[in-house]
């Protein structure tokens, strides 16, 4: 189980997080929406902590996260795999240089540098790819890849770390639609099949409803909103976009994922 | 538009105009005056320059020995009668170059990520590794070769540390330069993956700038080919060594003889690299 206990983050006079307590159960799908600006991206990396906290604690399974340092923090970093929107990927090496790499934190420095797995790793990298449908594509150049296969490399060497929990920062807002549907579905069957953890910002609805089983809505830095997604209302959608009462909000504007045979009652749930 | 809207607008670009002028005005003024002080400091004095330029001629003309058509094989022969040992020191001037470009281009190779603001992995670290290559790139390259002769004895060795220490200095500041216009993504996504530091600069930032390391070492290597044919004038080995016995002794043929073997070899090795440069960059740009 994550927890996450008063954490805040402030640049300067912004606090980008501002006394967050959350915990999240093993083996949920739990989305994170909010506008631009709303501290999502910012909560994923204290949970990495690829941005550090000003105050608060964030634990997994009793482990102080927070007090991690050096090679402890990078193995929890290796636990706590991270997919981001703009996937990240060295985009000069080959698919399967980009998968294997999610072992890094596995090997000794020197030997790593040669660019050196094991048979075994290698039989891992495949089967991740194969479960991402990109086994055609492992020797390719990372940059030859459409942004949806990229994020797809992304989530296969997520899956090389062996993670406790996946954070994902906007996988699908730089991809189309048909591509972002594909990518969810992926995230949606690795939490179904093998029970991992997902952690998931999204700024759009539409999606939200449809993968997440727990949905929290960020606003300014804090939790506005925190339950099932049938629990959220018309208003709670107001408060976590900011649109005053009495304006429509129109699901449209928040919306990447379009399914026909969904959208009707989409745009009922909202109405 | 309302009137007062368009003379707002009128005004203040009548001011900007203003503004603009009196700056190129005052640049001129610098300019004027920078030149006119290092003419007379340097004593660039144009009569001078009239009454030595016949001089130059010259002593080009009395380097050149008299060749004759119908004696053409004989008297090549005869100016270039040192051809073979010039040559062997030809040789040991490019491979004192290129020992150098690589001693110092893997100094500058990891002096590069330390350099680096994006990438160092502390502030001190930054600003020691952007010294050092200061200093190295801003001493004389003739200099470091005084001193290792000095240490090390005559022969290409001072030289060749020397252009090496040159080299660091130079391209460490290049490649460091070259490591901040990466794109960061893919060094967050080698971060949040736990690789640690050298992890990360391996995988995330080498694949991304080899491509503009290769082409200034490349650079480096014409350069310093060009160094190492002066190495010799402080007895740091290479071509340059006989060059200035010649000039000293006044063996007015060899210095001529010498000079053209040299400006020919650069200019081979400076045409090489340039097209190995260009194919480079164009394989990049292409893919």
């Amino acid at each position: 189980m994550l927890l996450l206990e008063g954490v805040s983050r402030r640049f300067g006079n912004l606090a980008a997080v501002n006394g967050v307590s959350l915990s999240v159960e093993a083996g949920s799908f739990v989305g994170v929406i909010g506008r631009s600006g709303a501290g999502k991206s910012t909560l994923l990396r204290l949970i990495n902590r690829l941005v550090e906290p000003s105050e608060g604690r964030v634990s997994f399974h009793g482990t102080d996260v927070t007090a991690l340092q050096g090679r402890a923090l990078r193995q929890w970093r290796a636990r706590s795999a991270m997919i981001f929107q703009q996937f990240n990927l060295v985009p000069r090496l080959d698919v399967l240089t980009n998968v294997l790499i999610g072992r890094l934190s596995h090997h000794a420095t020197l030997p790593s540098l040669f660019n050196r797995f094991t048979a075994a790793e290698r039989t891992m990298a495949v089967e991740s790819l194969d479960r991402l449908d990109l086994t055609a594509h492992a020797f390719q150049r990372a940059d030859t890849l459409s942004g949806g296969q990229q994020q797809r490399v992304a989530i296969a060497r997520a899956l090389m770390q062996d993670p406790a929990i996946l954070l994902a920062d906007e996988p699908i807002a730089s991809l189309d639609p048909r591509n972002a549907a594909c990518v969810m579905d992926s995230l949606q069957s690795i939490n179904r099949e093998s029970g991992l953890t997902i952690l998931c910002n999204l700024h759009t609805l539409d999606a939200a409803r449809q993968y997440c089983d727990r949905i929290i809505g960020m606003a300014k830095g804090k939790i506005v909103f925190d339950g099932a997604p049938a629990a959220l209302t018309p208003a709670a959608t107001r408060q976590i976009y900011h649109v005053p009462d009495g304006e429509d909000l129109s699901e449209s504007i928040t919306s990447t994922i379009r399914r026909p045979v969904r959208q009707p009652e989409i745009a009922v749930a909202t109405a | 538009m309302p009137d007062t809207t368009l003379a707002v607008f009128e005004r203040s670009y009548a001011e900007l105009r203003r503004a603009r002028r009196a700056r190129t005005v005052l640049g001129l003024l610098l300019f004027v005056v920078l030149f006119a002080g290092s003419a007379v400091i340097g004593n660039f004095n144009p009569a001078t320059l009239v009454e030595g330029a016949p001089k130059l001629g010259e002593y080009v003309g009395r380097t050149l020995p008299k060749v004759r058509w119908d004696h053409l094989i004989e008297d090549l022969a005869y100016w270039f009668y040192g051809l073979p040992k010039w040559l062997d020191l030809m040789v040991e001037t490019i491979l004192m170059a290129y020992l150098a470009t690589l001693l110092g281009s893997a100094g500058a190779f990891m002096i590069g990520f330390f350099g680096s603001r994006n990438l160092t992995p502390a502030t001190w670290c930054y600003h020691l590794a952007r010294r050092v290559s200061e200093f190295f790139r801003t001493v004389p390259d003739l200099v470091f070769a005084l001193i290792f002769v000095f240490a090390f004895g005559l022969g290409p060795l001072p030289g060749i540390l020397a252009i090496a220490v040159h080299s660091l200095g130079a391209n460490g500041k290049l490649f460091a330069e070259a490591n901040e216009n990466i794109d960061m993504a893919p060094v967050e996504g080698l971060r949040a993956l736990g690789a640690n530091w050298v992890q990360t600069m391996r995988f995330a930032v080498v694949p991304q700038i080899l491509p503009n390391y290769a082409s200034y070492v490349l650079w480096r290597f014409e350069i310093n080919v060009r160094t190492a044919a002066v190495m010799g004038f402080v007895g740091a080995g290479g071509i340059g060594m006989e060059l200035v016995t010649a000039v000293r002794s006044l063996y007015y043929e060899d210095i001529s003889a010498i000079l053209i073997l040299i400006v020919l070899t650069v200019s081979l090795i400076d045409i090489g690299c340039e097209k190995l440069r260009h194919a480079l960059i164009g394989r990049e740009a292409l893919t």
